[in-house]
């Protein structure tokens, strides 16, 4: 009797008890990460911003001086002819890129779904491209495309070809890093498409068969329609990644010959660290962070739903 | 198609794929002059090691440097990861939330503009050229993933068996260490493996936050290789066989962890 009656008193004070110290406890294991990220993303943010407000070249460091200009930096940038060069070659090599991985990758999901001998293995080995660090899959693209001793003009001169001048040309230099990161980014683009195949229930498959569904129908009327939350997760991942892509174009061209592969990314870099003007720098890699926000508030609304779940 | 053809034609896709891979150690393993050939020698009949040795003495220091970086990540992410998803995950937290959408929010950050900013920060810091500045800044891309990685792994482990070992009287810390985290072990391995990736692959923060006075992590050590003109293409594609083999041993030995990596936070199953 006096066990039935206590229990429930008890039971709820140690409740609310621990209840209040779940709540500092839980900071307690929060603390150190969310330092972290106000340090480490927070401040470098706002110095960002900042900086692009300022004259900040290589003397700030020793007088810490830099004078405010407003908007100064940003019209520089805005009225430097290159603002429209890297511009365009940021949305020539992003809608290429995605579009060839994307094509690529859905191909190659459809095949490799289907049930053969090897085929989880011949698929884990398409990964190795992506797991490469960038620098490397960048080097041998690069030792690939020279123009006397490269194989890929070995390869065209198969059909009468002559040597195309890949990385020499302003012409060619962009197609050939567009190229490069398509390779790279087939693998990403493979592995999920396969996983939202996966998840496509067969016997809606079985069934438009005994109706006497085409192989192209029935990709059109389920494999397609059902494979959209993915396709819309896969694209706009893919978009804010290679917006940003550095690595490949630094070392296959270094934003050359004459500007001709320079991306927004690869010219924030040049302005802050080969011109040293820092400002400037910082403008333009704000501009960058403006239209990936953009995209990536795109990316959230179709992401709703899983963002749902890992909010909840 | 039968189920052989389609063997068949798997293979000849790999093959087509992994080419440039192949040309990698082809050319790694011939002598420069072989490779300076009008044709192409498509084996390496001639092989040598030279490029090897050639590679281990000028740029062995690089894979040192590159091999503590992204150690230091792994232990800088997963120290201030694992605690910080245990609280999101399993003890209910005002702000819990909101944590997680600005962790999701700030992977899309541009790295040019982190190390833009960071650069700043750091020459102040007298952090430029210095191993703790490096694996701080690899750990701004890592440590988020490996929050949100491990945060949705650890939503799984049910309530009752970290109520029944508090009932016991294990404190928080106990709890943690003797249940999460054993528990969560197979998402620990996946969150390291990607944070030692990405740290070992970092050419961003490595050629913004050093001027290779002090070291030189190896990314930036086969830029400046290929960027010197002198096309010892020999050397300089041993130097990228070896930058390559710790994604190829991951691969081999942790694939199940590698494709789960790959598809969290993109796929639900």
């Amino acid at each position: 009797m006096t066990l039935t009656a206590t229990r429930p008193l008890t039971t709820s004070r140690t409740a609310r008890k621990s209840r209040s110290g779940d709540r500092f406890v839980a900071w307690a294991f929060l603390l150190p990460a969310s330092a972290y990220v106000v340090i480490f993303f927070g401040y470098p943010l706002v110095a960002n911003v900042v900086m692009s407000a300022q004259d900040y070249t290589v003397r700030s460091f020793y007088t810490g001086e830099a004078p405010f200009v407003g908007l100064g930096n940003y019209a520089a940038v805005l009225r430097n002819p290159l603002f429209t060069t890297s511009t365009v070659n940021t949305v020539v090599f992003t809608a290429a890129s995605i579009a060839f991985q994307f094509a690529l990758g859905l191909a190659l999901a459809l095949f490799f779904n289907g049930r053969f001998l090897g085929s989880s293995l011949l698929r884990s080995l398409l990964l190795l491209p992506w797991l490469l660090p960038l620098v490397v899959s960048g080097a041998v693209w690069r030792w690939m495309f020279d123009q006397d001793h490269g194989v890929l003009n070995t390869a065209v001169g198969v059909f009468g070809i002559d040597r195309i001048p890949w990385l020499s040309s302003t012409s060619w230099a962009l197609p050939a890093v567009i190229l490069t990161n398509i390779w790279i980014g087939i693998p990403f683009n493979l592995v999920i498409l396969h996983g939202g195949l996966r998840a496509i229930p067969a016997s809606l498959y079985e069934a438009a068969e005994l109706d006497g569904a085409k192989p192209w129908q029935r990709f059109r009327h389920i494999t397609w329609p059902l494979l959209r939350p993915v396709t819309g997760i896969v694209l706009m991942l893919g978009l804010v990644y290679t917006i940003k892509v550095f690595d490949v174009i630094m070392v296959v061209t270094g934003g050359g010959p004459a500007n001709a592969t320079q991306t927004l990314t690869t010219w924030s870099y040049q302005l802050s660290f080969h011109d040293f003007a820092f400002g400037q720098g910082a403008a333009v890699g704000n501009i960058l962070i403006l239209v990936a926000t953009v995209f990536g508030l795109l990316y959230l609304r179709s992401a709703k739903a899983t963002l749902a779940e890992v909010a909840s | 198609m039968t189920a052989r053809l389609k063997t068949i034609a798997g293979i000849v896709i790999v093959a087509i794929l992994l080419f440039p891979l192949y040309w990698m150690v082809n050319a790694s393993l011939q002598p420069s002059g072989a490779l300076l050939k009008p044709d192409p020698d498509w084996f390496p009949v001639e092989g040598t090691l030279d490029g090897y040795r050639s590679a281990i003495g000028s740029q062995g220091g690089h894979l040192l440097s590159s091999v503590i970086i992204a150690l230091g990540t792994v232990a800088v992410s997963l120290t201030l990861a694992l605690p910080a998803s245990y609280a999101l995950a399993q003890l209910k937290i005002r702000g819990g939330p909101a944590f997680v959408f600005v962790l999701l929010i700030v992977q899309m950050i541009p790295g040019i503009v982190m190390a833009n900013a960071l650069y700043t920060v750091f020459a102040n810091l007298d952090l430029i050229d210095s191993y703790l500045g490096l694996v701080l800044a690899d750990s701004t891309a890592t440590i988020p993933f490996a929050i949100l990685l491990l945060r949705a792994f650890m939503i799984s482990i049910p309530k009752e068996l970290t109520e029944a070992s508090r009932m016991d009287g294990a404190g928080y810390w106990r709890t943690f260490f003797s249940i999460i985290l054993p528990v969560s072990r197979n998402a620990m391995v996946t969150a390291g493996l990607f944070s030692f990736l990405f740290a070992w692959a970092d050419f961003l923060f490595a050629v913004t936050l050093t001027t290779g006075q002090s070291f030189e992590p190896i990314t930036v050590g086969i830029y400046r290789f290929v960027g010197n003109q002198s096309a010892d293409w020999n050397g300089i594609l041993a130097t990228a066989v070896l930058a390559a083999i710790p994604a190829a041993v991951l691969l081999v030995v942790a694939q199940r962890y590698v494709v789960a990596g790959l598809t969290s936070g993109a796929v639900k199953d």
